[in-house]
């Protein structure tokens, strides 16, 4: 099996030889055209004489570490083909997606099969190696015959990445569409990592990726990127796009973000965003950062006082998108005063027409919305809280705060 | 009115949002090495060699800018973008002299800190692991805008040169006539003390770090004109602390007797007849530069080197996730701080070995540099303007003559 896989380093420099076993020039690149096939190398350029010349895949016989055999006489001048995705100049030293280990990685070869198709060789992109013994194959390519190479790098460890499992970078919007380049592996993964990613690339490739991922998954992954690269992001996007992702966030999130931005760019995203997520947003930015206010978030469900096991449960079918991470209910009374705190494992085990009120917890614990970070970590630390409810100076229920904000304070975010 | 007023306080904004890289590069240029050179420059020759810091601020801010701009531009390191331009063998090769050249730059910068330290009477014995042990936690547990924080005010300090050139009291009018007329003597000290000034001005890793530190602190191509300021200033003050330091020397040590000295603590105790505070001042800013750079370079290696070739780094990565991130700047300070405190360290030979290896480096991370920042594919239409070019081809040669001058000058003092 080994025999039949061959790396891009072995690819570049071999010679061709034509039907009459003349030799035309050597491999200087090879190309892939994605839209045709996401694999299969198509084009071989080959740098003979004054001009490259451009073989196709159906043109050869044969490929080994001898040379490439062709199988016809017509040999065509290259030209640069914006379908092509170029295995040295687009590929080779370059940032890729690694969808397996879900980070930016550097590619320092490329692995392709040597398949027979028909009694015809075919190469096919198999891996790209980024580890030390692709390393030590770049260092001594064309210093040492290829055979040498080969042996001498066994005891090395290899490291690669299954080309279906890589997403390549490419900042221009029109090329990554003629290079078929899209962010499904991205989507599939889970926001932190996708996070994670975006942190590590250049601004331009996090715009497209941005510009180009639906909305939704976008502010997903927004939220757990730093909050001054968010503001680079978002001021990066067009406003309009910039105000989709703002209204998907968390309204806290997103006046965080907003806050960070230049006067000028987040008036711009706010007017772009619809009126309702628009005041939520608006009024959150109102307060200072490190406060109660500015922590809290109004991803909350509050009932009012007289209300049952049973309204509750409808309350919560309504609020469904809340359920993930939602662990208290509130109970207010008819000016939106804050009466008591229910933890939601409570309403499991009683019935239906129970009131509310007699599952509450005994105390009430509240901070209000000019209460400092500070306070707030030594309130959830000492009462072991999951969420805090937020009152305004009347007492009103603004908003909460849960145990993942604390953590973000915490941890200097 | 109101709109100036508005107008010079965004630009005031952005200035201060945008300050850090280009400051902490120019100043971490004077480290212990560059002390040196300018120490022995006013020792031996007094006010003569002064007008030569005009000349390297125009190409230390030449140099710099193209870094910066780079930085701004593309948001990637150096080191990436020589990877992706030219390949992973050139890449390689340079990351490996790198490493070479950075390890002797530290060990002068530990080598400073011990012998100034001793002027406070401490033992290098107790200082010396001390401080690498300081060295390595600040790296290790703080966060880049932290670090930053104690690097501004690491800069602050540097104004003990100025102070102790002032109580040195020298001669201003020739200072300031020295300044601005060249004088060239044809006598091979005086030429390779030019060259040397000149030489230990421009080192290759200042290049990898700033345009790093500019891509971290995310500037963008529209902020970059503060960005540019912010260079600017920064090389400025790097030359305005070098100035202080040969007129101090001038002020003490040549107008007493013109002398070599042995290194720049030497030059501190040169100044004590001038009073304790000088010798004290010197001796301090010495030790805040020493400790400065062998914090800054360590990192900065381990960084370049790691993003050209493609393996893991940041200190947010875990020494699972980034084995060779941090064995790389662990070893440089070990390894630095270790071979300070061997007797019979051949340490002046060392720094010679550094002025070699940084200098053979030096004319590929510039002509690299060169050649990127006119690459249409990397810089989009923000490449170089033809005058500009002219400009910086012409420093790149100037630079690179005088640079391979040091190297064979080195060569033939390690020869010796």
């Amino acid at each position: 099996m080994a025999q039949t896989l061959l790396f891009l380093t072995e690819l570049l420099g071999l010679k061709v030889y034509d039907l009459k076993g003349r030799r035309i020039g050597v491999v200087r690149d090879a190309a892939v055209v994605p839209l045709v096939n996401p694999s299969r190398v198509d084009r071989f350029l080959v740098g003979g004489g004054y001009a490259w010349l451009s073989l196709r895949f159906d043109q050869v016989q044969k490929i080994n570490l001898d040379g490439i055999f062709l199988k016809e006489e017509v040999l065509i001048p290259y030209h640069s083909d914006e379908y092509m995705l170029r295995m040295v100049r687009d590929l080779l030293d370059q940032q890729i997606i690694d969808g397996e280990g879900r980070k930016v990685v550097r590619v320092t070869d490329v692995t392709f099969e040597v398949r027979n198709e028909n009694g015809f060789d075919v190469l096919t992109l198999l891996e790209v190696d980024i580890g030390l013994r692709s390393m030590f194959r770049r260092l001594f390519q064309g210093v040492l015959p290829r055979r040498w190479i080969r042996r001498l790098q066994g005891p090395i460890p290899p490291h690669s990445i299954r080309w279906e499992a890589c997403s390549i970078l490419e900042a221009d919007p029109q090329r990554r569409l003629r290079l078929n380049v899209t962010n499904k592996l991205l989507e599939e993964m889970h926001p932190a990592d996708i996070a994670d990613i975006v942190e590590d690339l250049s601004p331009d490739d996090r715009e497209v990726i941005f510009e180009t991922m639906d909305s939704e998954t976008a502010a997903e992954a927004l939220s757990e990127v730093d909050l001054d690269i968010q503001a680079r992001i978002l001021e990066s996007l067009e406003a309009d796009k910039a105000a989709e992702i703002i209204e998907e966030m968390s309204p806290d999130e997103a006046a965080d973000v907003l806050a960070e931005l230049d006067e000028e760019s987040s008036q711009e995203i706010l007017e772009e965003m619809d009126v309702e997520a628009e005041s939520e947003v608006s009024e959150l930015m109102e307060f200072d950062e490190d406060s109660a206010g500015g922590l809290m978030n109004t991803e909350y469900v509050a009932l009012h006082q007289d209300a049952t096991v049973s309204d509750a449960m409808i309350a919560l079918k309504a609020h469904a998108e809340l359920l993930e991470s939602l662990n208290t209910m509130f109970l207010v009374d008819r000016e939106d005063r804050l009466i008591a705190a229910v933890p939601l494992a409570r309403l499991f085990i009683a019935r239906g027409e129970t009131p509310l009120i007699e599952l509450r917890s005994d105390t009430l614990i509240q901070a209000k919305v000019d209460v400092k970070q500070k306070k707030l970590t030594e309130l959830f630390d000492k009462y072991n809280l999951l969420t805090l409810p937020v009152v305004d100076k009347h007492g009103k229920l603004a908003g909460v705060i849960t145990a993942d904000n604390i953590i973000t304070v915490l941890r200097g975010g | 009115m109101m709109n100036l007023w508005r107008r010079v306080r965004y630009h005031w904004t952005v200035f201060f949002a945008v300050i850090g890289p280009g400051f902490i590069t120019a100043v971490v240029d004077n480290d212990a090495g560059g002390i040196y050179t300018y120490s022995q420059a006013g020792a031996k020759y007094g006010y003569l060699p002064l007008w030569t810091l005009l000349p390297i601020t125009v190409l230390l801010i030449v140099t710099q800018e193209m870094c910066s701009h780079m930085g701004a531009v593309t948001g990637k390191g150096l080191s990436d973008l020589i990877r992706e331009e030219f390949g992973l063998r050139n890449t390689f090769l340079m990351m490996l002299l790198l490493i070479l050249a950075n390890l002797t730059n530290i060990m002068a910068n530990f080598a400073g800190i011990a012998s100034s330290l001793q002027i406070f009477g401490m033992s290098p014995y107790i200082t010396v692991p001390i401080s690498a042990a300081a060295v390595w936690l600040l790296i290790v547990k703080g966060t880049y805008d932290r670090v930053e924080k104690i690097f501004l005010w690491a800069c602050v300090v540097y104004v003990a040169y100025i102070i102790s050139g002032i109580l040195v009291k020298p001669d201003w009018k020739q200072a300031a006539i020295y300044s601005v007329t060249p004088r060239l003597m044809l006598e091979t000290g005086y030429i390779t003390m030019l060259i040397g000034m000149v030489g230990t001005s421009i080192a290759p890793w200042m290049q990898f770090y700033l345009q790093a530190a500019v891509v971290e602190k995310g500037v963008t191509a529209k902020e970059y004109k503060e960005s540019r300021v912010e260079v600017i200033v920064g090389c400025i003050m790097m030359s305005v602390i070098a100035f202080f330091i040969i007129v101090a020397c001038a002020g003490a040590i040549y107008r007493v007797a013109p002398r070599d000295i042995k290194d720049a603590a030497d030059a501190a105790l040169g100044l004590a007849p001038f009073g304790k505070y000088a010798m004290l001042m010197f001796a301090a800013g010495l030790f805040n530069a020493s400790l400065f750079a062998a914090c800054v370079q360590p990192l900065s290696t381990a960084y370049t080197v790691c993003e050209g070739l493609g393996f893991e780094s940041g200190v947010n990565k875990s020494f699972r996730e980034a084995p060779i991130f941090y064995w790389l700047f662990t070893l440089l300070i070990v390894v630095s701080a270790a071979v300070i405190l061997l007797p019979n360290f051949p340490l002046v030979k060392m720094i010679l070995l550094s002025q070699v290896i940084n200098g053979a480096l030096l004319p590929f991370v510039l002509i690299f540099m060169t050649l990127l920042v006119n690459k249409k594919r990397v810089m989009k239409e923000w490449t170089n303007s033809r005058f500009y070019n002219v400009v910086a081809w012409a420093s790149v040669a100037l630079m690179i003559g005088l640079t391979l001058a040091l190297v064979g000058i080195s060569i033939k003092d390690m020869l010796a």
